[in-house]
This record gives structure tokens, sequence and C-alpha cells, in this order.
């Protein structure tokens, strides 16, 4: 392979991993507060890419006056904020209660199943089948160096999925609500007891969750253009698995996990073209995925970056 | 006497299945709700001894029974039927009668050896990492039928219909059916005599501590790999059963997650570790799952409503981990045997 196209696969690896990471983040986040497997994660980024769509389609339909970053901006932040609430108010209808009830951990998984289903068939019966085209919100541009040609979209995918994972870590380690996520995901027994508000704390988590899986859907949108009512369901059962790979409940842990299926898959894809390796066709990608993945946990169960805990008799 | 009405209840039952579909009372819709039904409860009672009695999450179960519809199917079509790929049939259509439950048990043998594949890690792993290997040999197992093209690929296996018409063509009874019940009634009778054994206890000692259970002298590897096998072969025998239905025709989209998801609502619907809640959470959620069928789309918008409303009310199943015979003490009077309401009489 040369080296050209072997970086350009580099690129487009790591612009599909950073779709994975910032999905696996709010996995990774609601389970180290809740140990909640939200299942209906992978449909909250695509309520954000659709609530980016019309927000962007509304700005749009009202003419030409407004400058285009203004329009991007509104757009992100508004589907970041709307998304966020919808994330927030499952917690509150769904959740919530049956948490307080006591109800066993994984009627909580089920319920977050159902509520990925309800997210997906509502859209489906209100909005249709057919897929919709995201509008271009940055002005795409392509340049090309020593063979290898990006856009400006992919840079700025990989720049904004960086700078989101080294904020969300620096949130983590250095101010108190991060403190106080970590000490929950720690201790759910004493925690609580020493003041800290688990609920509120609960809510941020979902609003964190929520508005990065938002961000994730506009990226989508302005990368590949088209948003279905069902993009968030395979995506978002590989971004949970990218997060348990990495070691759920850590920032660090998804970012890796993310990125190292976006690698396996993508260039498992890009060796069917180099002679020698003609029989891997491309279908091949879950399964070589799949299988590297399924040999990392049987080696080290916990993960890249989990750490073990001990269990006490 | 009293011993004989249970069996002769579960005699009644199969009677009016069969008789009612072999006299065309029952319409061919009819029928093919009746086959759902079944193959929904041997997929629900096997899963319970996974995600209800060891207290783990297996969200893989469409895996093994894609392995067990598969084997299966070649196997009946290499056989008994004349295709494309196998050539003509190597047995005279005769033989399929008595050989389709050998099939069947092989497809199922074959799925409880994939099974392994999930039971080995759990040795080491528990809970959401358990949940990823699940699901991530679901991704496998699919990918590799789809990969395979000498069984279709991506397209699909055919040509189980042949077998069904030709075993039809010998005896004109609903033969699918037929096992389709007694498929059923084993399954129920596997995981309830499991579940009561010495083995079967270790398997709810491992889901209160596992520790705690290894210190008391249970085998917890041995309990973990039986569990896993008998659980994933069940599911290759609904596998089985579900690739001779009216389409004879499967393909690797059928056994998604999805499917695997439809096979977990139906177990925590029932209640973990409640062989009748699973029996009346599949039977009712096939029912539902046809009564909606006239709202299109707009039924999978109302159903995880009102499976959440429902885990609002009863946060722990229908029958939570009780057994008909607990809620309905009158039941065990009836139908349980003698020692079992001497017990009850002396409480």
């Amino acid at each position: 392979m040369a080296l050209a196209t072997f970086l350009q696969h580099v690129l487009n690896a790591l612009q599909w991993g950073s779709f994975y990471a910032l999905i696996a983040l709010g996995y990774t986040m609601v389970y180290g507060v809740l140990l909640l497997i939200n299942f209906a994660h992978g449909d909250i980024f695509m309520v954000g890419a659709y609530v980016g769509f019309f927000i962007a389609a509304f700005l749009l339909g009202l003419g030409t006056g407004i400058p285009a970053w203004i329009i991007l901006a509104v757009t992100i932040v508004g589907s970041m904020a709307l998304t966020a609430g919808v994330g927030v108010t499952i917690e509150r209808v769904a959740y919530r209660p049956l948490r307080e009830r006591g109800a066993h951990r994984l009627y909580l998984v089920i319920t977050a199943l159902m509520i990925g289903l309800f997210l997906e068939y509502l859209n489906l019966s209100t909005l249709g089948a057919a897929d919709r085209g995201f509008p271009e919100l940055i002005p795409t541009k392509i340049y090309s160096v020593g063979g290898v040609s990006f856009t400006n979209v992919k840079l700025i995918v990989i720049g904004l999925s960086i700078v989101v994972m080294v904020g969300l870590e620096l949130f983590l380690r250095r101010t108190k609500w991060g403190m106080a996520m970590r000490a929950i995901s720690y201790d759910k027994i004493a925690v609580p007891l020493m003041g800290v508000p688990v609920n509120a704390i609960i809510t941020v988590t979902f609003i964190i969750g929520s508005s990065l899986a938002a961000l994730a859907g506009i990226m989508y949108g302005s990368a590949y253009h088209v948003i279905s009512f069902d993009m968030g369901i395979i995506i978002g059962w590989k971004a949970f698995i990218a997060a348990v790979v990495g070691g759920i409940g850590e920032v660090r842990g998804a970012m890796v996990g993310g990125f190292l299926l976006a690698f396996i898959e993508i260039f498992v894809v890009a060796l069917g073209s180099v002679p020698g390796f003609e029989w891997l066709s491309s279908t091949y990608r879950d399964l070589v995925s799949f299988t590297v993945l399924l040999v990392i946990l049987t080696i080290k169960p916990t993960g890249i970056f989990g750490v073990a805990r001990r269990q006490k008799v | 006497m009293r011993k004989y009405y249970l069996p002769l209840a579960v005699l009644f039952l199969f009677v009016v299945a069969i008789g009612g579909s072999w006299l065309r009372i029952f319409n061919d819709y009819w029928q093919l709700v009746l086959l759902f039904m079944g193959i929904n409860i041997i997929l629900t009672v096997s899963l319970n001894l996974i995600n209800g009695y060891m207290g783990e999450f297996s969200c893989g179960h469409a895996g093994f029974m894609a392995v067990g519809a598969y084997v299966t199917s070649i196997l009946t079509v290499w056989l008994f039927a004349d295709d494309k790929v196998f050539g003509p049939p190597v047995l005279p259509a005769g033989w399929a009668i008595p050989l389709f439950p050998v099939a069947l048990v092989i497809g199922a043998i074959a799925a409880s050896l994939i099974g392994l594949l999930v039971a080995i890690p759990s040795f080491r792993t528990r809970g959401d990492y358990l949940a990823i290997i699940t699901l991530a040999v679901n991704y496998i197992i699919k990918s590799g039928i789809e990969n395979m093209e000498v069984i279709g690929g991506p397209r699909g296996f055919v040509g189980m219909k042949r077998v069904m018409n030709g075993m039809g063509d010998v005896f004109d009874v609903p033969w699918l059916l037929i096992w389709t019940f007694i498929g059923m009634l084993v399954t129920i009778l596997i995981i309830r005599n499991f579940t009561s054994s010495t083995l079967g206890k270790g398997v709810e000692a491992i889901r209160e501590d596992e520790i705690a259970a290894e210190l008391m002298s249970v085998n917890t590897k041995r309990v973990k790999v039986t569990a896993f096998m008998l659980s994933c072969g069940l599911a290759g025998l609904a596998g089985g059963l579900f690739a001779h239905g009216p389409g004879g025709y499967i393909n690797p989209g059928t056994f998604t997650i999805l499917k695997s998801t439809e096979v977990m609502v139906m177990v925590y619907l029932g209640g973990m570790g409640s062989i009748s809640g699973s029996i009346i959470s599949a039977i009712g959620f096939t029912l539902l799952l046809e009564l909606l069928r006239p709202l299109g789309v707009f039924k999978w918008v109302l159903i995880p409503l009102l499976l959440v409303v429902m885990m609002l009310r009863r946060p722990s199943g229908i029958m939570g981990s009780k057994e008909l015979g607990d809620v309905f003490p009158r039941l065990r009077k009836i139908f349980g045997s003698e020692e079992e309401s001497y017990v009850l009489a002396s409480d």
C-alpha cells in the first residue's frame, strides 16, 4: 500500500472513529454514574441529527441574509440544547421512577431499549422512511497534500472530537462536578451520604452525554450529507462495544475503543484492494473487527483502560 | 388420579392446537400465530435460564437461533429436497418424517457448541462485559453466515418448503406444528427440571453471589458451561423450527440484535426466573404483535410505550420470580403431585 493511500485511510479512520468515540462517551458517562447501559443513546444521536436538520432547514428557509457561521452556530447550540432536553426527559420519565422503586438493573436496560425503539419508530411513522439530505452547513473545501486529499469538514470533525475529549477529561479531573461524578461511580452508597446531590449529578451526566451525541449527529450529517431514522442503531451498538473494549466508565477508554474499532473496520476494507489480500472482501468487516474485540476482551476482561475492582467477600 | 391432570391438560391443548389445524378450523394465519407462539416460548424459556436464573445479560440469542436454523435446514434440504447446490435428494421423502427431529437435534447441538464461545469467556467476565461478548458473538455469527456463499450468503437459504411439502405428501398432518409443540414441551421440561436439580440450584447461587457459591463448593465453571450450552442449544432448536415455517426461507438479516431484543423483552416482561411468566409473556407478546398489526408502523411506537408503562407499573415483570402455582395455590392443589399438596396442606 502506497504511503499516500495509507494516510488517506488513516484520515478516514480518524473521522469514522470520532463518531464512535463521541457516542461512546455518552454510554461511558451514564454507565459510570448509574451502572446503566443506556441503549437509547444511539437514537439520541439520531434525534440530535434530526433536530439539527430542522433548525438548519428553518434558518436556511428564512432567506439568504443570515451569515453561514451564525446558522452553523445556532444549529449546533440549538440542537445540543434540545437534545439534552430529550435525554433529561427520558431520564426523568422512564429511568428515575424505576430506579426509585428499586427495580433490577436489567429492567432499566430493557426500558432503555424500548425508549430507543420508540424514538426510531416515532421518527419513521411521522417523518417517513426516506433518507434526508443534510444541508451543507460548512462549505466544503477539498485540499490535497502529497497525494492525500481531504476536506475541511474531515479536519473539523477530527479536531472537534479531540477537543471535546480533552475538555471532558479536564472537566472530570479538575472541577467539583467532575469530581462528584467520579466519586459516585466509585461508591454509590457512601458518596450520597456525604451530601453529594445524586439526582442533580445524574441530570448533568445526561445533559453532557446527550449534547455530545447531538454534536456527533450534526457532524455526521455534515460529513456524509445523509440522515435516516435508523442511522443510530448500528453505530450506537458498535459505539457501546467500543466503550466496553476501551474500559467502560473511562473517557480515555471511549476514545481509544472508538478509534480502534474504526481503524480495524476501515483497514479490513482497505486491505481488500492490496495484492495478496483480494479474498478479504469488505463483507468481512464485522467478522474481523468483532473477532479482534472478542479476543481483547477475553485476554483483558475489563477492557483496555478498565481497572479490575477487587471483590469483597 | 390427580397426578394425571397436568398431562391430560397438556394433551388437551395438543389435540386442540394440532387437531384444529388439521381439520382447518384454524386457517393458515392462525396456524402461523400458533407456530410463532411455540417458537417464542422456546426462545423465552431458554433465555430465561441465562438472563433470569443466572442473572447474566446475554443479548445474542438470535445468533444461536441462526446457527440452529442454518444447520437444520442445510441437513433437511441436502437429505430430502432437490436443490441447486446439493443436487437431488439423498433419501426418499418418506424418510423425512422420522429424520426431521434428528435434524432438529443436530441443529440444536451445533448451536450449543457455538454457545461455548460465550460460556468460556464467562469464566472470567461477568455482567456488562459478558453482554458485549454475546453481542459480538451475534454479529460474528451473522457476518460469518453472510460470508458463506455456498449457503446463499446475504441472500439467504431456501428449499425448506419442499421438505415440508414432501412430508405433507406422505402423511397430511401439520408436521411443523406437531414438532413445535413437542419442542416447546421438551424445552419447558428441561428448563424446569434443570433449575430444580443440584446443578441448576448452582445457577441461582451464581446469580446471588458467585464467590460465595464457589466457596460453598458449587463448581461454577461446570454450571456455567452447562447452562449456556443448554440455553443456546434450545435457541438452536427454535431456529430449526423457525426455518421450516411457511416462508421456507431464512436470511442472516432475520437474526439480528433486534430479534435478540424481542426475546429479551419477553423474558423481562414475564419476570426473571419464572418459567410460567416466560410462557405467559411469550403468548401475550405474540398476540399483541398480531392484534396491533393493522396499525402498521405505529405498532412499534405503541408497543415500546406500553412496555415502558408496564415496567413502571410492575418493576419486576408480570410474575416476578414466582411461578403460577405460587400465585394461585389452588392450581397446585389441582395439578400438583400428591406430596406437594400434602406439604401445602400441612403449612
